[in-house]
């Protein structure tokens, strides 16, 4: 344990010294998977509704290790003005947007540099990796990176750890963020438990919601398609919390506990 | 030529200075009316290239101007897409003949590999779509995400390249403000029309 507060320490002292000179944070690649995610690619139909949903294929493709900082997100939006809160379109991000700062170009006392940035929109996320050449990670690379624990790729069927992850999800929400720079997972990867919620690119892709559906033919009247998706994996509740909230948003909406981390293909050519 | 041009020379002078004012003057509206600044909340503020069924290129705030009547469909579904164009046209049929020519119709698919602009121009011309008023385009993915965030179109690409997506009409003022949004299919939704009626009588700008 005193070994991974150390380690924690040490990159959050050094992800301070790298935003403040404007490095972005590491990128680390994952390999490519064929991975069983709670929402299944192809929706069965009516005669193999028994079968188990095939796995999704998942290419590799690099993941930031940690989530972007109030420092990060200031730097871009020095850079990108247009992105600052007093000067951003409203369809690009709601009145709340970077509300916990003190002021448009200052973090302030309330916010710590190197906390996650939060009350950000979907489209100020997509914005900021696009300025670093990345773009946000799909639903499943999310997924798939926080299945692993500090020493499994997959440690979803390990009831302690899930309920480990559920312990950190009973947090009140009124205590201050903790900055970045949590124990690495079995990737290299940090913080995607127990510290922000996090966008994903198809954010407005995941079609749980059933509000907007039509009453007397849900499936074949609001989803043009083979219909609404069925989740699996029904006792993953931390993973299944995410695709609930993230199914809940709209792309302009932001929320205190709500930041991102950014993408790229492994070879570094652009999305 | 010569002495032609001397003595001419005032009068040039003199209609170069009209025809610069007359420039000037020109500029002046034409700038002052594309610069005037979008309203904050207007979906034109998403640069988005498009390419329309004949393969013309547009840019989404190309649309400012005219009240438009939006949608998001791709051409290889089998299910209920077919049904989202039909709604369009009961939608714009039920409007009088005057309205109808001041609202557009844009129709975006949310399948750029296999929606090619020829792909569109045959389900344009299967469906006897009114060329005047109605486009239907495509734009790289990266695009159709973006806009459908803005529009609020809930969709996902499976796998097996089925897309499963909610279905919307939404209204754009002539600002490119969302005014309102029908989810009903396969019928006219009154609501959406007298939407579309009290856009069409006070948001219609010359």
């Amino acid at each position: 344990m005193q070994t991974f507060h150390n380690i924690g320490l040490a990159v959050a002292m050094s992800s301070i010294l790298f935003a403040s000179q404007g490095f972005a944070s590491d990128y680390v690649a994952l390999p490519g998977s064929n991975f069983a995610s709670v929402l299944p690619a192809v929706s069965n139909g009516p005669k193999d509704a028994a079968l188990p949903p095939a796995p999704v294929v998942i290419h590799a493709f690099r993941l930031r290790d940690e989530p972007v900082t109030n420092a990060e997100f200031l730097a871009f939006v020095t850079a990108h003005p247009d992105w600052r809160r007093d000067r951003i379109a409203r369809v690009f991000g709601e009145a709340r947007y970077l509300s916990h700062w003190q002021a448009a170009d200052v973090v302030g006392a309330k916010a710590k540099a190197d906390q996650p940035v939060t009350n950000v929109s979907w489209f100020a996320a997509e914005a900021y990796c696009e300025s670093e050449g990345a773009r946000l990670p799909t639903w499943y690379e999310w997924e798939y990176a926080a299945a692993a624990d500090e020493s499994r790729a997959d440690a979803r069927g390990d009831p302690e750890w899930r309920n480990r992850i559920l312990g950190w999800y009973a947090t009140p929400s009124n205590e201050p963020l903790q900055t970045v720079g949590g124990a690495a997972n079995f990737y290299g990867v940090r913080d995607l438990h127990g510290l922000v919620w996090e966008w994903v690119e198809d954010a407005g892709s995941l079609l749980i919601a059933s509000d907007s559906r039509d009453q007397n033919d849900p499936d074949k009247l609001a989803f043009c398609g083979a219909g609404a998706l069925e989740l699996k994996d029904r006792d993953n509740y931390a993973v299944l919390m995410r695709v609930a909230l993230l199914s809940s948003l709209k792309a302009v909406d932001t929320t205190a506990n709500l930041g991102f981390r950014c993408a790229k293909p492994l070879d570094g050519q652009v999305p | 030529m010569t002495i032609t041009a001397h003595s001419a020379a005032p009068l040039t002078r003199s209609r170069s200075a009209i025809t610069l004012l007359a420039f000037i003057v020109l500029l002046t509206m034409f700038t002052t009316a594309s610069a005037a600044e979008l309203p904050s909340d207007s979906i034109y503020r998403l640069d988005i290239p498009l390419v329309d069924h004949n393969g013309a290129g547009f840019h989404l705030a190309d649309r400012r101007g005219r009240p438009q009547l939006v949608s998001m469909f791709y051409t290889s579904c089998q299910f209920v897409c077919p049904l989202v164009l039909d709604t369009l046209r009961m939608t714009e049929r039920s409007l009088r003949a005057d309205e109808q020519g001041r609202l557009d119709v844009l129709v975006v698919s949310f399948d750029p590999e296999r929606d090619t602009p020829i792909q569109l121009k045959s389900v344009f011309d299967k469906r006897r779509l009114d060329s005047e008023r109605w486009t239907l385009a495509r734009t790289e993915a990266p695009n159709v995400r973006k806009l459908a965030a803005a529009l609020d179109i809930r969709y996902r690409v499976l796998a097996d390249g089925e897309i499963n997506h909610a279905t919307a009409l939404v209204l754009l003022d002539a600002e490119g403000r969302i005014v309102a949004r029908s989810s009903v299919l396969g019928e006219v939704d009154p609501v959406f029309v007298a939407a579309i009626r009290a856009t069409l009588s006070t948001g219609a700008r010359p």
